[in-house]
């Protein structure tokens, strides 16, 4: 037995630490790492009637990958540009949702952990009350707001900065609030939580230097804030770009999100061969994006966990 | 004629609410000298310097530094650098970067950065140690990047929170005299805030004592130390033993007092309060420890102190004899050990007797608390 074992056993007791072992084990074996194992061995499968599966057709294959990038074997043309662009414009956007929300809850996170005072409780319970309202609820929330008789078009047009509503479905913009509002808690707390053990000195030193405010940010709270940043931002942009209800409820008819294609394999189509292909290509393709932007801005995988 | 830039203190008042932290401060700084402000924790040297820094308004009255008052202007356009009580360097930054913040600051290169950071370096005697993180450095050196990152940005005034309240005992005399070197070396005005009397009375041309937001007195160690204005000043600077009672009578600057447990003695009027006590008054006496000598038991006259002695210490240096004193504080003195023999006088009674210009008497006032 390993000795980070033996101690663990030894502090809880042989009883209290197999239940927790187990449990633990249960947690991640059982509901996380079999599943995806599964979904994994699907997307390698040809979509078989169920008569079919385990007979001799059911072997590995590629031809749920080879779908995504080339479309239909005998399509009318060469690469599948529908589901591709689908899939970029997904990546892309979730970027821009991370790097937006970013803007805007960094000073929130800020002023939150630098100011103290009673009144900052009562601006955090502002923030974390909405989360306790249904997702899908908070999305047709904002989908009548945006809406053509919405509070934003009325307040516009009553001003005459319109003349007629704006369609901030159709553009989007709807999709991108409701995005970047559903994740707004998940880019705070972690800021906020290492902004928070900034000494304050620090930030008066700077500015007793003669630092401007620009510069404090840029060389002393950012830097120590960078953990926290980069756990803000790979959780946000996993969870927006894995987006479902967001997308259905608020995204325009023309566009599509690429969650919402893995949603139709698997429902309307009822191939789920093919939807788990999506579904790997797109966690695969998510976890080499962040991991090249770690690197890219030199982070550590521990520091995400702070 | 002295180099330097000056800080002025004009009727200074801060509030917090209702609370006031500073009550009508006056002090003239004189540029090039080494400034301090010792008084207890919480009586508000540290909201004074934020005032100075330039982090705090005055509710009223005026910080003026060199002359030029100093209302409106942020810390980042004052001549000043502030050596925060924790150092508050930064942690994410070399010590070569931490050292030439200000100049980054400035937009000067990384060459000149450099440069300028090898020569504080060797002048904090920390050759060779750029490139290590503050993380990296023991408590003592950190200390001293603290301060060659503050004299880096080139301040006509250095201000240090209880700077060296975090080391330990042999590092703190030690960093004492250094600091001082470094004071008479750079020129600059030094305004230094401690609670340590030791540390004020080593390092400064002048000191402040304050308590409870008010300036006591100012004046050089020795005055602070000899003469106190107050009783607070008395009991806080150095130990001493108080003696309760009236003003009998005046004797031109010596006044005799009715002390509550010793009979009649005679004491110098501190130069503050001369003219200002009067028979009836309320006063109170100060002697030394190091004052008082052994006399013939029995003696008596102005100048005799008998009591009841409750134990006796060998401190090596300087016998310590503990007797029963006034308002329940014991009266302590201390016999420089030349080689004498010594005996033990436990419960007995003792005779001691002192120099009339070794006793200071002024008007009762509050003492410092233990
Ligand atoms: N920002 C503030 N708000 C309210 N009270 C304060 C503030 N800063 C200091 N004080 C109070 O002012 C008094 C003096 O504080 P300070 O100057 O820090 O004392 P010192 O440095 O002498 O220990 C203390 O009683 C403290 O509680
Ligand atoms: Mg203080």
């Amino acid at each position: 037995m390993p000795s980070f074992l033996r101690e663990f056993f030894k502090r809880n007791g042989f009883g209290m630490g197999s239940l927790m072992l187990g449990l633990v084990l249960f947690w991640t074996i059982g509901l996380i790492i079999l599943p995806q194992l599964s979904m994994l061995d699907f997307s390698f499968r040809p979509n078989l009637p169920p008569p079919e599966i385990g007979g001799p057709k059911d072997v590995y294959t590629v031809e749920n990958y080879k779908y995504l990038v080339f479309g239909p074997e005998g399509g009318s043309q060469s690469y599948n540009a529908v589901d591709l662009n689908v899939f970029f414009r997904t990546l892309v956007a979730a970027v821009c949702v991370t790097i937006f929300n970013l803007i805007l809850c960094y000073p929130i996170a800020y002023y939150l952990a630098q100011t103290k005072g009673n009144h900052i409780r009562i601006f955090a319970l502002m923030l974390i009350i909405p989360y306790w309202i249904n997702e899908i609820l908070r999305a047709f929330a904002l989908r009548i707001i945006f809406g053509e008789t919405g509070v934003f078009n009325n307040m516009l047009v009553g001003l005459g900065i319109f003349d007629t509503p704006f369609d901030f479905i159709r553009n989007d913009i709807a999709l991108y609030a409701g995005l970047g509002y559903a994740y707004i808690l998940l880019m705070i707390f972690p800021i906020y939580n290492v902004i928070e053990s900034l000494d304050r000195n620090q930030i008066e030193a700077a500015r007793d230097m003669g630092a401007s405010w620009t510069k404090i940010h840029q060389r002393v709270v950012i830097p120590y804030a960078k953990p926290g940043i980069s756990s803000g931002c790979t959780m946000v942009f996993m969870l927006s770009a894995g987006a479902l209800a967001a997308p259905q409820i608020l995204g325009g008819p023309s566009s599509l999100w690429f969650t919402q294609l893995i949603y139709q394999q698997f429902n309307d189509n009822s191939d789920w061969p093919q939807g788990a292909a999506y579904a790997v290509v797109l966690l695969v393709t998510c976890i080499l994006l962040v991991l090249a932007i770690m690197r890219l801005f030199k982070v550590n995988m521990g520091d995400i966990g702070k | 004629m002295s180099a330097g830039v000056g800080v002025d203190l004009e009727n200074l008042w801060i509030r917090f609410g209702d609370f006031v932290a500073v009550r009508d401060a006056n002090v003239n700084i004189n540029g090039g000298d080494f400034f301090s402000f010792l008084g207890p924790s919480g009586c508000g040297k540290t909201t004074i310097l934020r005032a100075v820094s330039g982090f705090l308004e005055p509710s009223d009255g005026r910080v003026l530094i060199g002359g030029n008052n100093m209302k409106g202007i942020g810390p980042n356009k004052r001549p000043t650098a502030l050596i925060f009580q924790n150092l508050a360097l930064f942690p994410l930054m070399k010590v070569w970067e931490n050292i030439t913040f200000s100049m980054e600051i400035k937009g000067a290169s990384a060459r000149e950065r450099r440069k300028r950071a090898d020569e504080l370096l060797d002048m904090i005697a920390l050759p060779g140690q750029g490139d290590k993180l503050p993380s990296e450095l023991s408590g003592g050196q950190r200390q001293r990047v603290a301060i060659a990152r503050a004299l880096c940005a080139e301040p006509d005034v250095l201000l240090l929170d209880e700077p060296l309240s975090a080391l330990d005992l042999k590092l703190r005399q030690h960093m004492r005299t250094e600091l001082r070197e470094i004071q008479q070396r750079v020129g600059i005005t030094f305004i230094y805030i401690t609670h340590d009397q030791g540390e004020a009375l080593t390092m400064s041309d002048n000191i402040a004592v304050m308590k409870a937001g008010v300036i006591d007195q100012i004046g050089d160690g020795k005055t602070i130390y000899n003469d106190p204005a107050t009783a607070f000043a008395a009991s806080f600077v150095g130990e001493n033993n108080v003696f309760r009672g009236k003003v009998k009578r005046v004797m031109g600057d010596e006044a005799l007092i009715a002390t509550n447990r010793s009979g009649d003695l005679v004491a110098r009027i501190s130069t503050a309060n001369q003219g200002r006590m009067k028979e009836g008054d309320e006063a109170m006496m100060f002697i030394r420890p190091e004052a008082f000598a052994l006399a013939p038991q029995g003696a008596a006259g102005d100048h005799f102190v008998t009591a009841k002695v409750n134990h006796e210490e060998f401190e090596g240096n300087a016998f310590n004899i503990f007797m029963e004193g006034d308002g329940g504080k014991e009266l302590k003195v201390s016999i420089p050990n030349l080689g004498q023999s010594f005996d033990d006088h436990t419960g007995q009674n003792i005779t001691l007797e002192y120099e009339t210009k070794n006793a200071v008497c002024v008007p009762a006032g509050e003492l410092a608390a233990e």
